[in-house]
Formats: C-alpha cells, sequence, structure tokens
C-alpha cells in the first residue's frame, strides 16, 4: 500500500498505535516467561497479566478485575459465552433470544444450537435497525435463559437500547450477553450500570493488536469452560497466556477510553459531515441506520442503481480503503443480513458502502473522497441498465 | 485470488458500453436482487456479422469486464462464431477470474445467447423464450422468485 491511502475501513480493524506496539515489544524478547512458572522472569509476565485484567475491568467498569476472561478476540469470546452459558444453565431452560442483525459469531452459534435442542428467537428491528423492547420482552418464555443482543452494529452502527434489555432480562431473572465489539473503546461501556452479564470485546477495533480479546463475566454467573487444559484464566480457559498482546490490548482500551470524549467529538462531525454532503451532492443515496443513535465513525450509504463491489474496486483504484454489504464482496450471492433486516430491497442492499473512521482520519481525507466519489458513482450509473430503467419510468 | 490487470483494465476502461436504440437483438440476464444484471445488444449485418455491440450492467467488478471483453470478442465476428464462445474463453482472455466470480462469465456467454436469441426471434426463426432467472439459480433471491 503507498502511503497515501486513506483507510475507512475501521470496523474491520485498525491499526496498531506506535505506543502500544511500543509497550508490547518487551514481552517478545526480554520478558518472555511463561506467567505460570516460578521464577522472577515469570513474575514480570504475571504482573503484566494482573495490571492488563485490572486496566481492562477499569475502563467498562467491571467490579473485579477476576471479570475478565482473556480470548482470541470477539469470535471466541461470543461462541464461549453463549455455549458457556448454555450448558451452565441447561437445567434452566433451552431458550435463546437474540435478534437478526448479530454478526455471525452470535448468529451461527445460535443456528448451530437449534440444531442441537435449544429453540431461538431472533428479534426483528426497524428500520434503524433497533429492536423493539416489548417485542423483546413478549419473547421471553419460562424457559428463556439467555438474551444475547450486540451493543452496536458492525454494519450500520446502530446502537441498542442496553440498559433497558438489561433490565428486561434482570426482571426476568435471565442472564443478558452483549457483544460490544463495536463499543468498546468508542463509547462509553459500563456493565455495572447498563446491567450487563457477559460482555464480549475484541482489541483490533480499537487501535490493539489482532488475535485478543476478552469476555467480561460477572461475578457469580457460571459459565462452563471454553475448553480444557492447565489453570490459566481460573481453569475456564486454558493455553498460555498471550502477554504481549493481552499488554496490547490493555494499552489500547486505557488510551482509546481515555481520548474517547475528545475523538467522538470530532469523529460524528466528520461522519455528519460525510453524510450529509454525500447525500445533498449526489442523487439516490439513501443513509442505512440511525440518523443520531450509531457509531461516531460508521457512515453507510446505499447508492442506488450500482453494486457495491465495483464501488470498492473504484474506490480502491483511488486508493480509498472502505467497505460494502455487497454479496459481492463474500462468498455468499446474498447481500448483508443487516440491510436485509432493516427493510433494504436485495438490489439496494447491494449497492451499500460502509465508511468506518478511525481516530487517525482527517477533513483532507473526506476531501479527497469527496473529490473522487460522485465521478465513480456516475460513471458506474451510467453503466447500470437499471438506472436508465428507473430514470424512464 | 485477486483480480488480474486485464480484468481491472477492462474494469476501468471498459470497451463498447451503451445501448444501441435499433439493435437487431438485445439479450438481458441476471437479477438486480442477485446483484447482477447484463443487457447486450447486438448489430447483425445481412451476412450474419455482429457489426456493432454494446452492453450495459449492474454488477461487480468482474460483471463489468466480463461483459467488456466478451464485447470485444464477438464485436466484427460471425453469429455462428459468437454462438461458440464459452465462457471459459472469457475467463481465459481475462487472464482467469477468482473462482466466485466464474458465474460473471456464464452471465456473459447466457447475455451474448439471448441477444442472438431475441435476433433469431425477430427475423422469425426462433420462438419466444421465457424470461427465467439465469444468475445462477440458486440463492435465496432466485428461489423467491420461484
Amino acid at each position: 500500500m503507498s502511503c497515501s491511502t486513506v483507510y475507512f475501513d475501521h470496523g474491520a480493524t485498525t491499526f496498531v498505535r506506535p505506543e502500544v506496539l511500543a509497550k508490547m515489544l518487551p514481552y517478545f524478547g526480554q520478558s518472555y516467561g511463561n506467567a505460570s512458572s516460578v521464577y522472577s522472569l515469570a513474575k514480570i509476565s504475571r504482573y503484566a497479566l494482573t495490571n492488563a485484567r485490572k486496566t481492562i475491568a477499569e475502563c467498562i467498569n467491571a467490579s473485579e478485575e477476576n471479570e475478565i476472561f482473556f480470548t482470541s478476540g470477539g469470535t471466541e469470546s461470543d461462541n464461549w459465552a453463549i455455549f458457556g452459558v448454555t450448558e451452565a444453565y441447561k437445567n434452566k431452560g433451552n431458550h435463546i433470544i437474540t435478534t437478526k442483525i448479530e454478526h455471525h459469531a452470535v448468529l451461527n452459534t445460535c443456528e448451530y444450537l437449534e440444531k442441537n435442542g435449544c429453540d431461538v428467537t431472533y428479534l426483528s428491528v426497524d428500520k434503524y435497525g433497533k429492536i423493539d423492547l416489548n417485542e423483546l420482552e413478549n419473547a421471553i418464555t419460562d424457559k428463556t435463559f439467555l438474551i444475547s443482543i450486540m451493543f452496536a452494529n458492525n454494519e450500520i452502527g446502530t446502537i441498542q437500547p442496553v440498559k433497558e434489555i438489561g433490565e428486561i432480562a434482570h426482571k426476568h431473572g435471565i442472564l443478558f450477553h452483549t457483544d460490544a465489539v463495536q463499543a468498546v473503546g468508542h463509547i462509553p461501556v459500563d456493565v455495572q450500570s447498563m446491567n450487563i452479564d457477559l460482555l464480549s470485546m475484541s482489541a483490533h477495533k480499537f487501535n490493539g493488536p489482532k488475535g485478543v480479546g476478552a469476555l467480561y463475566v460477572k461475578k457469580g454467573v457460571k459459565i462452563s469452560n471454553c475448553f480444557y487444559g492447565g489453570a490459566q484464566e481460573k481453569n475456564k480457559r486454558p493455553g498460555t497466556e498471550n502477554v504481549p498482546s493481552i499488554v496490547g490490548m490493555a494499552e489500547a482500551l486505557k488510551t482509546a477510553c481515555d481520548e474517547m470524549i475528545y475523538v467522538n467529538t470530532n469523529l460524528t462531525r466528520m461522519r455528519d459531515r460525510i453524510i450529509k454532503e454525500i447525500i445533498q451532492n449526489i442523487p439516490d443515496v439513501i443513509l442505512n441506520g440511525h440518523p443520531t443513535d450509531r457509531l461516531p465513525g460508521n457512515v453507510n450509504l446505499s447508492f442506488k442503481y450500482i453494486e457495491g463491489e465495483s464501488l470498492l474496486l473504484a474506490l480502491d483504484l483511488k486508493n480509498i480503503c472502505a467497505s460494502s454489504g455487497s454479496a459481492c464482496t463474500s462468498a455468499s450471492l446474498d447481500p448483508s443480513h443487516v440491510l436485509l433486516a432493516i427493510g433494504l430491497p436485495h438490489e439496494i442492499a447491494h449497492g451499500s458502502l460502509r465508511i468506518t473512521l478511525g481516530y487517525e482520519n482527517t477533513d483532507d481525507d473526506i476531501d479527497y473522497l469527496f473529490s473522487v466519489l460522485p465521478e465513480i458513482v456516475e460513471r458506474l450509473r451510467n453503466m447500470s441498465p437499471l438506472y436508465n430503467k428507473e430514470r424512464k419510468e | 485470488m485477486e483480480y488480474t490487470d486485464k480484468v481491472l483494465d477492462h474494469f476501468q476502461n471498459p470497451r463498447n458500453v451503451g445501448e444501441i436504440p435499433d439493435a437487431d437483438g438485445v439479450g438481458e440476464v441476471g437479477n438486480a436482487k442477485c446483484g447482477d444484471i447484463m443487457k447486450m445488444f447486438i448489430k447483425v449485418s445481412e451476412d450474419g456479422i455482429i457489426t456493432d455491440v454494446k452492453f450495459k450492467t449492474f454488477g461487480c467488478g468482474a460483471a463489468i469486464a466480463t461483459s467488456s471483453v466478451a464485447t470485444e470478442m464477438i464485436k466484427g465476428k460471425s453469429i455462428d462464431f459468437a454462438l461458440t464462445l464459452k465462457n471459459q474463453d472469457v475467463v481465459d482472455s481475462l487472464g482467469g477470474l477468482p473462482p466466485q466470480k466464474i458465474h460473471c462469465s456464464v452471465l456473459a456467454e447466457e447475455a451474448i445467447k439471448k441477444a442472438i436469441g431475441d435476433y433469431y426471434t425477430k427475423i422469425g426463426l426462433f420462438p419466444k423464450e421465457e424470461n427465467n432467472c439465469q444468475c445462477c439459480s440458486s440463492c435465496t433471491s432466485c428461489n423467491s422468485d420461484k
């Protein structure tokens, strides 16, 4: 990639901050001791793990550091939360409530459980991607043991009423898990005041390293093992700890939380500028997701009459990285399940563009996007048989 | 597998984009729900030569590139030759396509055949065909149409 690349895909992943990398490096070559060993080299690793756990617990307002379990990332945390609670609470019930717009790490886990004795309710969402709290409460049965609803959506950025969901769950004595992979480090997360029992996070979404994440499990919540082995992570998630990455995750999260208010003011301003100016200057563009209850850095627009992958390819040829809910960007032939769930017709879902901003983006990046996008859209539309058809009608 | 330089060239500089208002044959294949529509327009001379061809495509980069290269491959050629064109010829001409994009080359082959079929229908050689979704016949979009 050239140095002039404009990166607008922070929802996919982010770069590791230099100061985060600097904190990680000593744990590769110098302080490499196994945290389970007795000698002083190992104590350094053990101390680093304890500190990282404390830092992460503080960032989400967990009541104690032992509620943080390190994992390999968001997918593992989601899988473990759901499988682990299903197993531990099998005598309580077999009914899970989730939504149609979850990440596949939750959806595919629930679909697997459906084939193995669980009943799953997939709540629908409104045109903005929000669930209906009444529908949630009405879906609860005496067999419901778990509600798993994402904090903020990865595609359209819509933020759910998490605190209210937690209240409903607890009123009925049900556990509440939230996939907060897109939220942690980006918007305020407080597991205590938001009534959260289990929460998944992933470091690479907030300028930490890939391959590391955590599951918050509130004290008193039963969860069966993630897998079996040694005594690490209170025997629940064995395996020698990935100390450099865990240290990196804690440093990245602390920095993200410290800078959140300042960064979000700027991201929200840039997000709204992109949405406003594109809709003003390019005809037939639709905003997907909620206009205000959305992640500060998330823009998701559908460009009618064109297909998203060709738009991404044309942007890539101009050194702009973005993403789409088009089927052509994946192995599947169907467009994004999230865009279909908010009621978009297939052909409009195919034409979506997701721009996810990070703290290093500037107005110059946005100006550059504006300088190339209208021409690309016009060129692709002029090639599209749908464009003419619609205009003649 | 990534797109070849030739795919990118045809995507960036597509040949024969547009419509032929007085086309002798028009073929449209695919389905907006599946994310691919190709429309081919042909002019055919009395001695069966495709004298002009244009396309319009809604779809991914590969759909646009396969449409473009397919028009190049049949322009100035006889109808008999165009009917022998296989999707693999289109793929080979582009230096290959990622596996999940092979269906785009199938669409290009089908669009040409459909345009020729339309031409034959117009001159009274063929009965009119039913307009089925030919994009893939397997996605939920296609199934919901059936």
